[in-house]
């Protein structure tokens, strides 16, 4: 007999969702102007959670003067002081709702609640108190004397990690002393609907943060408000450069956190079962849906095997299933339309001539699935090894030398992180000044903190999150405007 | 009663081509991929969150009873002691006739006679601590006849400690060559391999006596004598879980763990068997593979079994002292 773990589902019972929401705009929840409704599904069951409302044009500058009105008349006048209360408190709130919040993350998002819960909840309030400390020290954050806000921030944040995301956007814009309109993603609006909840019960002034829900197009008018001072986008690299080309010519700020293709770099002196679980955090943490993920693997040629067997031995522990269990690792692909992506992507791999590898594992019947994949024998040339596919697909490169690794691991368009894994110190250090990437890990991968700044190089977007840089692209010197 | 070890490497160090001699095993100990604290550490506690219910938490509760190498290892440690806790050993829960028996009772070397008498006609093994435990600063002479004494007596399995400090100082191959000796004086009785982690401190030690121990013939590799603190921990015992895997990967051979000291709680036992089942798998979910040197876990265990049919919880006073 062996060891089999009985089911273990979290209990759905901490949240109750009602069968529509509208808008949060000026600390109320509002109908829509525009009327319209789109469903927002469980992705692992297909079940429909909610009706969510799509914002227009008209939605989107209703929300955007009642965040122009707040910071006018509000939240500019606060001293930091006073602003670093609210943020206190809606830090703790997010700690005290972290279950109810972490249940419906993964309702909504597909990602296994191992993961909502002891990852992204943790974080996100992390990311409050680290940011809400900031708020009475912005004398100190380097840009002299008295910095001021730059008015209302324009955010549009990805599915992936939809609270944190939420975070990393709204904490430093508020404790800079700006206020936001946001759009969530729209296949997961639930917990931003959660948060404006959570504003509220902070009492936090109407209008300092807003909440418009929708699609593209609600995107589109969000970034292209005239009166918004700054836009903070987090997804994909054909987005971001729409976005790029609309803000040009304007005065408004912008950061762009897009897309990546991290090279994660195994040398033979590496800690190899801490390496394993490296490769495995890295590209299947979150279904691979992390901008981040440590997509491509290369592994010195003369470990290349035992790499591989190892590797291959880990993944059939890895548990794929119902993201309400406890035990689940791999949780469902967040879309249809995802799935569709990974799949074409995938499939490029095997008609270019990789070989694809993936452990025995049963997929649900209803949801999106797709199971953890492994492709051997990947050259540069191969799309799975240029192309981002989000998705829990890893492709395998070897490699001989520092030196062609380091030319390797650049050779893409991207540059968001790579990671080395080496026990040798000086080696560390001579690859990561090489890497061009905006996040290196040595011995780890996808670990966050908010002190940390994030952000890429190249075509992976410009600006950092987090950290002291992450609050300089909330704020100006008097200088400037 | 005299042995005359042979000193010549056993198989599977010939196998893997290791020598004895100290460049030899220092050249091949060292030679080992390194362990990341930070990431075994990581490991360890993404494992502990696994949530074992129901059919699984019975399952896991039944095997760790089977696995618990029942030890009383007190200087005040006394016959009747020792017979009170085969009699436990043998039925651990009086009341319910389906708790399975534990695996073993450990004594020192003196009690091994009455342990043997009192565990006649049962499954349970005796083990036998030996080679000047804990400390093993003695003689090899003194050490082997600690060990022939407890196999004479009747000790199925004798739990060996190292010499730290000739491990410490890097003087691998005297190290290598006691746990050979003494597997020599073991004749048929299985070797239980005390590195005595808390006392070698990083992990690559940990991983380093792993190997040192099993390539001159340990049958299992054993934590700590729980004289020490910190005895057992999860993420030791996960380094010597890959260092048995591997050792199988590389030879053929199968090498047992025991974790020892420290593990109370059931939660704790589970943690420990989760680690196993994700790390080398179901093949060492065997008591012949994996055991708890432990007292108090047991109590707990049987508690928790009691909830488990019953429904309720009855309390410290529902199972015997010892």
């Amino acid at each position: 007999m062996s060891f089999e773990y009985a089911p273990a589902p979290e209990s759905r019972s901490v949240v109750t969702i009602e069968s529509s929401y509208g808008l949060f705009i000026d600390g109320d929840f509002v109908d829509p102007a525009s009327g319209a409704y789109f469903k927002t599904i469980n992705p692992a069951t297909e079940e429909v959670l909610a009706e969510i409302s799509e914002a227009n044009d008209v939605d989107v500058d209703r929300a955007v003067t009642a965040a122009r009105r707040a910071y006018e008349r509000t939240w500019s006048k606060l001293s930091g002081r006073e602003r670093a209360k609210y943020l206190f408190r809606i830090a703790r709130l997010i700690q005290e709702r972290s279950r109810e919040l972490a249940v419906l993350e993964t309702l909504d998002n597909g990602k296994p609640i191992r993961e909502a819960r002891d990852v992204d909840l943790p974080l996100v309030a992390a990311h409050f108190f680290y940011y809400a400390g900031w708020a009475d020290k912005l004398d100190h954050a380097g840009l002299g004397p008295n910095p001021r806000a730059l008015g209302v921030a324009a955010q549009v944040i990805p599915w992936n990690f939809p609270l944190l995301m939420l975070s990393w956007k709204i904490a430093p814009a508020l404790a800079a002393g700006n206020t936001v309109v946001l759009k969530p993603a729209e296949t997961t609006s639930l917990t931003a609907l959660w948060f404006a909840d959570i504003c509220r019960q902070a009492d936090l002034p109407a209008g300092v943060v807003n909440i418009v829900t929708g699609g593209g197009e609600t995107g589109r008018a969000l970034v292209e408000h005239g009166d918004v001072n700054k836009i903070a986008f987090t997804g994909s690299t054909q987005v971001g450069r729409a976005i790029a080309a609309a803000a040009a010519g304007t005065s408004k700020k912008l950061t762009l956190e897009l897309g990546g293709k991290a090279a994660n770099i195994i040398f033979d002196d590496a800690p190899i079962d801490q390496a394993i679980e490296g490769i495995v955090s890295g590209i299947f943490f979150n279904q691979g849906h992390v901008c981040c993920a440590g997509s491509r693997l290369l592994v010195q040629e003369n470990v290349h095997d035992e790499v591989l067997a190892a590797l291959k031995q880990r993944l059939t522990t890895l548990r794929l299933g119902d993201p309400m269990d406890k035990n689940t690792d791999i949780g469902a692909i967040n879309s249809s339309e995802q799935l569709g992506r990974i799949t074409e992507l995938a499939n490029a791999g095997d008609s270019e001539g990789a070989i694809r590898w993936s452990p025995a594992c049963d997929l649900p019947d209803r949801g999106f699935w797709y199971p953890p994949t492994v492709f051997t024998g990947v050259t540069q040339a191969h799309r799975i090894a240029r192309e981002e596919i989000f998705g829990p697909v890893l492709s395998v490169l070897t490699f001989r030398t520092p030196a062609e690794a380091v030319e390797k691991a650049n050779n893409t368009p991207y540059g968001l992180s790579a990671g080395i894994w080496t026990e040798k110190g000086s080696r560390i250090l001579q690859m990561a000044q090489q890497l061009r990437a905006g996040v290196v890990w040595a011995n780890t991968f996808n670990r966050f903190d908010p002190t940390s700044p994030f952000g890429g190089y190249k075509e992976s977007g410009y600006g950092r999150e987090g950290g002291r840089p992450g609050l300089l692209a909330y704020l100006t010197t008097g200088a400037e405007r | 009663m005299q042995v005359t070890p042979s000193l010549a490497p056993p198989d599977s160090a010939a196998l893997l081509g290791v020598g004895s001699s100290q460049t030899d095993l220092r050249r091949f100990l060292h030679s080992l991929p390194g362990v990341d604290q930070v990431g075994a550490e990581a490991r360890v506690a993404a494992l502990g969150t696994r949530s074992i219910k129901t059919t699984a938490k019975a399952y896991a509760i039944d095997l760790a009873i089977r696995m618990v190498d029942l030890t009383t290892l007190e200087g005040s440690d006394t016959p009747g002691k020792v017979a009170a806790l085969c009699a436990k050993a043998r039925r651990p829960d009086p009341t319910d006739n389906s708790a399975p028996s534990v695996a073993a009772v450990c004594v020192y070397n003196d009690l091994v006679g009455i342990a043997r008498q009192h565990l006649a006609g049962s499954e349970v093994r005796v083990a036998a601590v030996a080679t000047a435990f804990p400390s093993g600063r003695a003689s090899r002479s003194v050490r082997l006849l600690d060990t022939s004494e407890a196999v004479a007596a009747g000790a199925d399995e004798i739990d060996m400690v190292i010499d730290r400090g000739a491990f410490l100082s890097g003087a691998y191959s005297k190290v290598f060559d006691d746990v050979v000796a003494v597997k020599a004086a073991c004749g048929t009785a299985h070797l239980k391999v005390i590195l005595e982690t808390g006392e070698l401190q990083t992990y690559d030690n940990v991983r380093r006596a792993s190997w040192l121990a099993m390539l001159a013939g340990a049958d299992f590799i054993k934590t700590s004598t729980g004289k020490i603190a910190p005895a057992a921990t999860l993420p030791v015992t996960l380094v010597m879980l890959e260092a048995v895997r591997d050792f199988r990967a590389a030879t053929g051979r199968i090498i047992g763990v025991k974790p020892a000291g420290g593990i109370r709680t059931t939660k704790d036992a589970i943690k420990y068997l989760v680690l196993v089942n994700e790390t080398v798998g179901d093949d060492w979910l065997t008591p012949a593979l994996f055991r708890f040197g432990a007292s108090s876990l047991l109590n707990d265990l049987l508690l928790q079994r009691q909830k488990l049919s019953t429904g309720h919880y009855s309390g410290p006073d529902y199972v015997t002292l010892d």
